[in-house]
């Protein structure tokens, strides 16, 4: 089982992230959960939104503590909030930044497996809005192959109708331009 | 066909209500409920369900406004949680006295005060006695088979009560996960329409919701508790008829390698799900562990209880809310008081968790089993204690 | 006045305890209540219907002619069309 935690803004879509990245799962024949860290949280406030994904039925459903993946939405959250918390020694760190993966691992001082994207910039570019929420799953994909690129297509025909394929787009783009420096 | 997806498990609830054919829902937006709510109102409004969606002002309301149109013969359906469950409280024994088949789900939030939105099962406890079918569900695949068994189980002509089903707010309710959805045609199969035992109509005109002197107030009462009693046959029955159907077992006490178990946990509610990795890491220490998972609260299931436990040395009830100044958790009181006249039985422990949203992890279910083991070797009797609560 | 009828056992109630047989309060005349009954002065009646809008039994009725009546198996004396009649046409008798 892979358990991922997501650091977003309130308002950026997070929980659309965990939501698309679960029904690629589910499409594939997995078993995924994912949900919001609980509660109301105003625009802009610091959320943390989770995936577990296994090939097996999913028995657990307290929160996740020690996640194998870490996805960072929003760069300036980096200094804010402790993001390599109970993140896995060897698991992996998604951050959207300009910055390149070692020198995130000089900043954060983690000898697991880093992969950078500016997905901002993407965004911009393929959607008009800086929100990043669907082209790091792009980057997810890439960096933890847990799930096909192609399966998050369907997922989010289903929910963004017309705008779905821009934010393919973005996605693909993030999969693509996606740097990453293993572990140790 | 069976539709397998991924889906918010409060969605999904509202969902499964839409293949049900209702007449009527009246649902007052609380959190964690609120996804139940709107996306129900979305099902009317887009026209997928011929139904009548009514906005009421508040939970005392709602649960009012659907039992008058459940009179009238109406299948109607609400959703509430924690303070708006406790509005509704009133109004609840009513509607069972009145053997009413309302369905409602309750999105199990905590009680204030202090105010907490966040998951456990105090809301649900002081409703213990309203004389309603409750049921807990423990994913969301049980969340939308149970939501359309309830409401046969609600109108079956032997039982005519009211079913009230659990889902943990937050933890369930908006969760996504894997869920199939049984194919509509076979929904309708098990669902044919109504056929009430009465309906306020002007030509055939009825009373319902009268007034009961001293005279008859006790033969009332005890036939209304024969009636839930009696339910339990008739629920077993229609849970036969899902296995045949849809292939899903449903029993009303659930266990988890716990035949040959000396140590046995009882949760209710989706923590049983994460207390089975639990069993899991401790049967490979070599400990002597199990699981009971009770699914239907009320009415209790004192045979089924009994035979779950007839081999263990030791209980651990989980409860997840408090009965103040009491001998414990309202779970634990209701199965050591089933278990007093047995000649054999476990000893028995009583842990509240989880209060508030409290997460319990995995290691603190084997933290539990193991003091608690510790404790029994010892020969200590204690009543309830709460579990990681600081001081 | 007929008895009253209870069910005999819990097993023989109606469920919900449900009333099937609509209107049957009329089996229970309430007019054995009474310790006086209303008595209309039909010179002094203007045919307003005031009498018949405020009693609380709904027992007064308009006859053909237009004036009014108590029935006197279900009035239970209570006074109060007498109470509101404005030209004073009702006057509380007391029952023999």
């Amino acid at each position: 089982m892979i358990e991922i935690r997501w650091h977003g803004r309130g308002g950026q879509g997070a929980v659309t992230s965990i939501e698309m990245l679960a029904l690629a799962a589910i499409e594939e024949g997995k078993y995924a959960q994912g949900f919001p860290s609980f509660g109301p949280e105003r625009r802009g406030a610091p959320v943390a939104a989770f995936n577990r994904i296994d090939d097996n039925r999913i028995r657990a459903r307290s929160a996740i503590y020690t996640p194998d993946v870490v996805v960072v939405l929003d760069a300036s959250l980096v200094g804010l909030v402790n993001v390599l918390e109970g993140l896995k020694p060897d698991g992996t760190l998604v951050v959207n930044t300009v910055k390149s993966p070692d020198e995130i691992k000089k900043e954060l001082n983690f000898k697991g497996t880093v992969a950078t994207v500016d997905a901002s910039h993407i965004a911009r570019k393929e959607l008009g809005v800086p929100i990043t929420n669907t082209t790091m799953l792009g980057a997810v994909a890439k960096a933890i192959k847990v799930i096909n690129l192609k399966s998050l297509e369907g997922p989010l025909k289903e929910r963004f109708g017309r705008l779905a394929q821009r934010n393919i787009n973005a996605l693909k783009r993030a999969y693509k331009e996606l740097k990453i420096s293993e572990a140790a | 066909m069976a539709k397998r997806v991924g889906m918010e498990v409060g969605i999904a609830a509202a969902e499964a209500v839409g293949m049900c054919n209702i007449d009527m829902a009246a649902v007052y937006p609380i959190t964690p409920q609120s996804h139940i709510a709107e996306h129900l109102s979305e099902i009317v409004a887009d026209g997928r369900i011929d139904a009548e969606f009514v906005l009421v002002e508040s939970e005392h309301s709602s649960i009012s406004c659907i039992s008058g149109a459940s009179g009238t013969g109406a299948r109607v359906y609400t959703a509430t949680s924690s303070q708006g469950l406790l509005y509704m409280h009133e109004i609840l024994p009513i509607v069972s006295a009145m053997r009413l088949p309302v369905v409602m789900a309750n999105a199990n939030r905590a009680i204030s005060g202090p105010i907490n939105i966040w998951n456990d099962h105090s809301d649900i406890m002081p409703q213990r006695d309203a004389g309603w079918i409750v049921f807990f569900a423990d994913n969301g695949q049980e969340v939308v088979d149970m939501t359309i068994q309830s409401f046969k189980i609600a109108e079956h002509k032997d039982v005519m009560l009211p079913v009230c089903l659990n889902m943990d707010g937050f933890q369930l309710t908006h969760t996504v996960e894997l869920i199939e959805f049984p194919d509509q045609k076979k929904v309708d199969k098990f669902l044919p329409p109504r056929k009430p035992f009465a309906t306020l109509h002007p030509d055939n005109p009825v009373s319902m919701g009268t007034l009961g002197m001293p005279e008859i107030y006790a033969e009332a009462r005890k036939a209304q508790d024969m009636a839930l009693i009696n339910s339990k046959q008739y629920i077993l029955q229609i849970w036969d008829e899902w296995e045949k159907m849809f292939g899903r077992r449903y029993n009303p006490v659930e266990t988890y390698r716990a035949d040959d178990a000396e140590i046995l946990m009882l949760t209710m509610g989706s923590m049983g799900e994460t207390a089975e990795i639990a069993v899991d890491q401790l049967r490979e220490k070599g400990m002597s562990v199990g699981l009971v998972k009770l699914r239907l609260w009320r009415p209790f299931p004192f045979e089924e209880l009994k035979a779950a436990v007839k081999n263990a040395k030791l209980l651990i009830v989980t409860d997840r809310a408090v009965s103040f100044g009491g001998s414990g958790g309202p779970v634990y009181i209701e199965v050591k008081a089933g278990l007093y006249h047995e000649k054999v039985r476990p000893l028995i422990y009583n842990y509240i968790i989880g209060l508030g949203g409290r997460d319990v992890p995995v290691p603190s279910f084997v933290e539990i089993f193991e003091e608690a083991a510790q404790a029994a070797e010892k020969g200590v009797v204690k009543d309830y204690e709460y579990y990681g609560v600081r001081g | 006045m007929k008895k009253k009828k209870w069910p005999e056992t819990w097993r023989t109630i109606n469920p919900g305890c449900m009333v099937l047989d609509a209107g049957n309060a009329r089996t229970y005349l309430t007019g054995s209540w009474k310790a006086e009954r209303p008595e209309w002065d039909d010179s002094k009646c203007i045919k307003c219907g005031i009498c018949y809008i405020f009693c609380p039994e709904g027992c007064v009725t308009e006859n053909e002619d237009g004036l009014f009546r108590a029935d006197l198996d279900y009035c239970k004396g209570c006074g109060i069309c007498a109470h509101e009649c404005w030209p004073g046409a009702i006057n509380m008798v007391e029952e023999g």
